[in-house]
């Protein structure tokens, strides 16, 4: 990771619908929060499956906010959605 | 991507439905400087310093926590040997100080505080019995200062006196807190060996060897070691349920090593060290005794478990000590009863006994940890039971300790309920055979021999 990023996963998990891509991209969009990745599948029976990799650097969200807002998009859609600080994957799988 | 989903997923199913959390971050700070013969001018020192170094301890340790999104369960205060910092053989000045520290813990918003602490293994000041004589007392009139005394080290034997007099301590206490079945001996620990970096409570203190102030973690995962146990399934040969338990272990402690390096960034102290001790909590699945079931055993208890818990012990400190270079203080695997729920089903069914986990606990971390026995247990006995632990400690070379509830008038098959992280436990059983004679005589056990060993 640079040294000028501040990098997140944001992991969502749940069923398919419409629109669901979007809804998070528009609100990390909002709050200038710069996607670097994503990785979506369909896993069998309609289960979304979303882990996207961002950069934060230039939003002044903290990271329950940003969690907060993410749900917030979701909300009563069947999905559920995590956000963690990359140093965390980093420490704990690689060496 | 940097990371695959399987690596993403894993992590987030580690911490959303396995458990994987901080469970403490404790704040060790030095009180070495804080001694004053006039009680009331030692207990502002020592105030004003638990003040000074701890002020933010609650709000950095929140801040860490949400922003790399990783539960941190306990902020908690280990201190130095309290017997060390009080030069009075004044049961009175240690109660004095005692409450000065209860309440400056309570302010800056710490639920238990380590180092009411007596080290007595080769005998004892007029200023630890002074320490002693107001145990009960502290701990009956203050919620969140912990004791310990240390009645044993494989250099200086056992203190049997020692052992005498803090069964009595334990059954004062008892009966003094007996509306809360008993609740002040859960905050007291007896120990063989101890270590001087436990972030761990109620046996935690620190250790005349340390730093100024230093931020000492403690992790645990029982939850993630079961559930990567469970996709091993029931077929794995025990090599490949060892090199699994490292694994996890491996990752538990890399999650604690990120938290507890920022923390200490944060509040501008010393990473003095990290402690991954599968610590099991009332919560379903936060379970040592289910990893156990998971490896075969029907129950904790069974024949086959202190060679189970052996593996589990020693692959949890093979997989921490590979992950981080601050590994310290207990790092192996808890048993206390009251905490866990698979343990405490055993117990009550009989499947584990006193006897049997006194066998377990010659191979995990600690030892009797949360027991309660009957209420009229005599102090003989409970002092015989204690003596036990040490040995096991003693000749091992290992750290034991014991905390023990004669539970006030309750029998065999009562529950105690201490409600919160200490959770129940059905009253054990207790063998009637007498040890009274060998109590009574006293003294000290010689140092056990560290060659020609059979």
């Amino acid at each position: 990771m640079g040294k000028n990023k501040k990098c997140i996963v944001v992991t969502v998990i749940g069923k398919d619908e419409v629109g669901i891509v979007a809804k998070i991209a528009t609100v990390l969009a909002e709050n200038k929060i710069n996607i670097i990745d994503i990785n979506q599948k369909i896993l069998g029976e309609g289960i979304f499956a979303m882990t996207l990799l961002a950069d934060r650097v230039g939003s002044s969200l903290s990271l329950p906010a940003i969690t907060n807002e993410l749900k917030a998009s979701i909300k009563g859609m069947s999905l559920d959605v995590t956000v963690q600080d990359t140093e965390v994957f980093q420490y704990m799988h690689r060496v | 991507m940097k990371f695959t989903s399987e690596e993403i997923l894993e992590t987030i199913g580690m911490i959303a439905e396995d458990k994987l959390d901080i469970r403490t971050v404790t704040l060790g700070i030095s009180l070495l400087d804080c001694s004053d013969p006039d009680p009331a001018v030692c207990a502002r020192k020592v105030r004003e310093k638990i003040m000074a170094k701890s002020a933010d301890l609650s709000k950095k340790t929140d801040f860490v926590a949400n922003e790399y999104g990783i539960p941190i369960v306990n902020k908690r205060i280990s201190l130095t040997p309290i017997s060390l910092v009080v030069p009075l053989a004044k049961p009175s000045a240690f109660v004095e100080v005692a409450h000065a520290v209860d309440s400056a813990a309570a302010e800056v918003g710490v639920d238990f505080v380590g180092g009411y602490t007596a080290m007595i293994q080769k005998g004892e000041t007029s200023i630890d019995r002074a320490l002693i004589e107001a145990m009960p007392e502290v701990l009956s009139t203050t919620s969140r200062f912990c004791a310990s005394v240390i009645l044993a080290s494989t250099k200086s034997g056992i203190n049997m006196d020692g052992c005498y007099t803090m069964s009595q301590v334990i059954k004062d206490t008892a009966g003094r807190t007996a509306k809360n079945d008993g609740i002040g001996c859960a905050k007291l620990v007896l120990f063989a060996n101890p270590v001087e970096d436990n972030p761990f409570m109620a046996g935690g203190y620190y250790g005349v060897g340390e730093c100024e102030s230093a931020i000492l973690v403690g992790v645990s995962g029982p939850g993630a070691v079961r559930r990567a146990l469970e996709k091993l399934g029931p077929d794995a040969g025990l090599g490949e349920v060892a090199e699994t338990i490292k694994k996890c272990a491996f990752k538990i402690t890399r999650a604690g090593e990120l938290i507890g390096k920022k923390l200490a960034e944060h509040l501008g102290v010393v990473f003095g060290n990290l402690d991954l001790s599968l610590a099991p909590t009332p919560a379903e699945g936060d379970s040592v005794g289910q990893i156990l079931e998971i490896m075969g055993l029907a129950m904790p208890g069974a024949p086959g478990s202190t060679a189970a818990l052996m593996m589990l012990n020693d692959a949890v400190k093979k997989g921490g000590l590979f992950a981080s270079s601050s590994v310290g203080g207990l790092s192996g695997a808890f048993i206390p009863v009251s905490e866990d729920a698979s343990m405490i089903k055993a117990a009550e069914s009989g499947a584990i006994t006193i006897e049997k986990l006194e066998a377990m606990t010659s191979v995990c971390s600690v030892g009797l940890d949360m027991i309660a026995i009957p209420g009229d247990t005599s102090a003989e006995t409970l002092a015989a039971i204690i003596a036990d632990e040490m040995a096991i400690g003693c000749a091992n070379n290992k750290t034991t300790a014991v905390r023990i509830i004669p539970a006030p008038n309750k029998k065999v098959g009562d529950f105690v309920n201490f409600g919160g992280l200490l959770g129940k436990a059905p009253v054990m059983p207790v063998s009637q055979v007498s040890a009274d004679k060998f109590i009574k005589r006293g003294g000290r056990i010689p140092a056990p021999l560290q060659s020609l060993k059979n």
